[in-house]
């Protein structure tokens, strides 16, 4: 028999493994300042270039180019600045306070501080965010005690989840903050829903949400994409593409037949593609879909193109799938190397205040971290009481809880 | 009062709650202009307005995870599941999501949203529109688990479950949505305007989730049962000549632990009996529990009459339908023992 047509089962693969030099031929991206901004208005159809360009608007050197630059005033830049050094510094420690035993698991923003940063200072406190487990930025720029996400992450005493969630699974109501799951993309829906019920109340708070491009592949951000186009919910769902899933690259997630962004063209989603290392440009983006979802104009897709700097987590060895330096030649920069240049760049920073902010938010976080140490690091005992174990299953305990929890007294 | 089927007591309960309360909105495959394939929410987008009562993607998992977005907002939505058969794609958001968000964020954010589903066979609708999963729900920590048998308890425990705090799942038995069918199919079939309980207010009233109804007093033995299976005890009762205590469990979680104690502890018999499959079925759960309650007043072995541990098969449902026949020999089985 002939197999000159035989089929060929298509296996994606990384340009580079660990030993090769990181490759990221084949990639191509406009230059800072050559995209146009649209009206919030524009029909999706108008919009789908958006989809398969980059926006960008810092340039390497630090300058702020074209249409999307924001034209913050010094001290906002100073501040989300600020928020992404708070923001690293705090994983830095929590990193290692997991690496001490304080702790079973951590997850960092490493390389991805701008996106949630960003987002977060453009967006108003009331709108609400349901995000995935590696947006702490936002939480952080909306001044959420930092005590309190080591609270939760110890488990101790103090954790406003008594002690229920993995660690970086935070949850803060007043805060705009939803309860983080831990099941991949099951948010998504969940942010459409609460923007239609916003809309269906006549409210004027939107709903933002954040995945990563390995779970644009479940079924639950296909049932949110549906819904937010058909009910035009006023929501920006965030795909934060930082190349990898795990060990997985962008690839077995779909990334290498096209965009992440691109997944909003067959929608009829206003789709956005921007650079997520360039904090102006999320800026730009975020504050062009929020503005678009408060004009009662629909939802945004935005796919943040970044990098993940350190491992998924504290359980995996990035060393083992990706070359160890591709992050450091990560064509796009670092994202807080790259605002901070940009404030030198414009007189409004330098080198010193760089250095004494840093500081200051590495003695930010080890006194938070000595005040949360005082109510215990996890497995300390005594922290929850067994019987708290059988509360908020229900808003009132039925009685087969009751007797279960009867069974645990000595 | 008026005289309702399952159906409209169902619908009188979505217009009572979304005339009462601006939070209440319901949603689904073609519930909208269309009203249900069922009719549960016929005029119910007449008179409220599309926003209020609207079409849906066909996509469980977006219906149930934009449904629990809106409770967590604020809103009392209602989903209608068009079959319980459909909510596979759903189960994660159900299960991971609106049964833990209340625990997992420590009382931070609840969703008080109500999923309704046809449930069950005796239709002809094969695999695929006949099944009976209560069990998956009644296993999972965080939801709660409703099951009417008759009109009157349909709209107050579906306006019950609506003003509820915590994520209800309210499986409606569609065998009985038009007539109190109680498996004995060779027989002419009997309206709801023959039953008492189709005596229904028009009004607002409620039924508490978690108590059960004795529906006929018996001294022999107890049959547990609930939806469509209740009617079919009846039967069954009314045939064998017992005299049997038939207890509509109308909730499953939390269920009524001291109603089923009271009676078995009477009787000192007990058959229970549902359509689901065997194994692993709820019926499991009634058997530990009175075994673990009742056993020292048990004068014979539990008996469990349900559907087989097969696929709903299409042809032979009347086959794996447990009808009246096959429970009078459990109940024989119960008293000769």
């Amino acid at each position: 028999m002939s197999r000159k047509n035989a089929l060929d089962l298509h296996i994606p693969a990384p340009n580079a493994r660990p030993g090769d030099k990181p490759n990221f031929s084949g990639w191509t991206f406009p230059e800072p300042g050559d995209t146009p901004r649209p009206d919030i208005d524009a029909s999706p159809s108008e919009l789908r270039d958006y989809a398969y360009g980059l926006i960008r608007v810092l340039d390497m050197e630090g300058n702020a180019l074209g249409a999307w630059a924001p034209h913050l005033d010094p001290e906002t830049l100073r501040r989300g600045l600020k928020y992404m050094i708070l923001t690293r510094a705090f994983d830095d420690r929590m990193y290692r306070a997991q690496r001490q035993g304080k702790t079973s698991f951590y997850m960092q923003s490493f390389g991805e501080e701008a996106i949630s940063v960003a987002q977060s200072m453009v967006l108003s406190p009331e709108d609400m965010c349901f995000p995935s487990y590696r947006q702490q930025g936002l939480l952080i720029a909306r001044d959420y005690p930092i005590v309190e996400m080591m609270n939760q992450i110890y488990s101790n005493k103090r954790d406003p989840m008594r002690g229920r969630q993995l660690p970086v699974m935070y949850s803060s109501k007043k805060d705009g903050f939803f309860t983080i799951s831990g099941n991949l993309a099951t948010q998504v829906p969940q942010a459409v829903g609460w923007a239609m019920a916003s809309a269906y109340s006549g409210d004027v708070r939107i709903a933002a949400t954040w995945l990563g491009d390995g779970s644009t592949a479940e079924g639950d951000f296909h049932a949110a994409m549906t819904f937010a186009a058909v009910y035009r919910a006023p929501v920006i769902i965030n795909v934060v593409n930082n190349q990898y899933a795990i060990s997985s690259f962008q690839g077995i997630a779909g990334g290498e037949n096209t965009t992440f962004a691109a997944r909003g063209v067959g929608y009829g989603m206003a789709p956005l593609r921007v650079d997520g290392n360039d904090f102006l440009a999320v800026y730009a983006v975020t504050q062009w879909a929020a503005e678009r979802a408060r004009a009662n104009l629909g939802p945004t897709l935005i796919e943040h193109f970044t990098y993940r700097g350190g491992p998924h987590s504290t359980s995996d060895d990035p060393s083992r799938y990706r070359p160890a330096d591709e992050g450091r030649s990560w064509p796009l920069g670092d994202p807080l190397e790259r605002l901070k240049q940009h404030l030198i760049s414009i007189g409004e920073w330098s080198d010193d205040q760089h250095r004494a902010a840093q500081e200051a938010a590495v003695e930010q976080v080890r006194e938070a971290g000595r005040e949360a140490e005082k109510d215990g690091v996890l497995g300390a005992e005594g922290a929850h009481s067994a019987q708290s174990m059988f509360e908020d299953v229900y808003k009132e305990m039925p009685w087969h809880l009751q007797e279960q929890r009867k069974q645990l007294e000595v | 009062m008026a005289t309702m089927t399952m159906i409209q007591a169902l619908n009188s309960a979505l217009d009572t709650m979304m005339a009462r309360d601006s939070r209440v909105l319901t949603f689904g495959e073609d519930v909208g202009y269309f009203g249900g394939v069922f009719k549960v929410t016929e005029h119910l987008q007449e008179k409220y307005g599309a926003k209020r009562c609207f079409d849906a993607p066909i996509n469980e998992c977006g219906i149930a995870g934009t449904a629990i977005g809106m409770a967590v907002y604020g809103l009392r939505p209602v989903i209608e599941i068009q079959f319980a058969d459909y909510m596979y794609p759903a189960y994660d958001q159900l299960v991971s999501e609106a049964a833990r968000i209340r625990y997992r964020s420590a009382n931070d954010f609840t969703v008080p949203m109500t999923v309704r589903m046809p449930y069950g066979g005796g239709i002809y609708g094969g695999q695929t529109h006949s099944q009976s999963p209560e069990a998956l729900f009644t296993h999972v920590a965080g939801l709660k688990t409703v099951i009417p048998a008759t009109p009157y308890d349909a709209k107050g425990l579906l306006i019950s479950a609506i003003e509820d705090d915590d994520p209800v799942i309210f499986l409606e038995p569609k065998r009985v949505y038009n007539g109190p069918f109680d498996g004995r199919r060779d027989r002419p079939v009997i309206p709801w305007s023959k039953h008492p309980a189709s005596e229904v207010p028009e009004g607002y009233y409620k039924i508490p989730l978690g108590k059960a109804n004795i529906v006929r007093e018996g001294s022999e033995m107890t049959i547990l049962s609930y939806g469509t299976m209740v009617h079919v005890a009846l039967a069954a009762t009314e045939d064998s000549g017992i005299d049997a205590e038939v207890i509509d469990l109308r909730t499953l979680l939390p269920v009524d632990i001291e109603a089923i104690k009271t009676s078995v502890q009477k009787t000192g018999r007990c058959v229970i009996l549902h359509e689901a499959t065997r194994t692993s079925g709820y019926g499991a759960e009634l058997a530990a529990l009175v075994q673990e309650h009742c056993f020292y007043h048990l004068e014979a072995p539990i008996e469990r009459v349900t559907g087989f541990d097969t696929p709903y098969p299409h042809a032979l449902e009347w086959e794996y339908f447990p009808t009246p026949p096959r429970i009078i020999k459990a109940m024989r089985r119960a008293m000769e023992a």
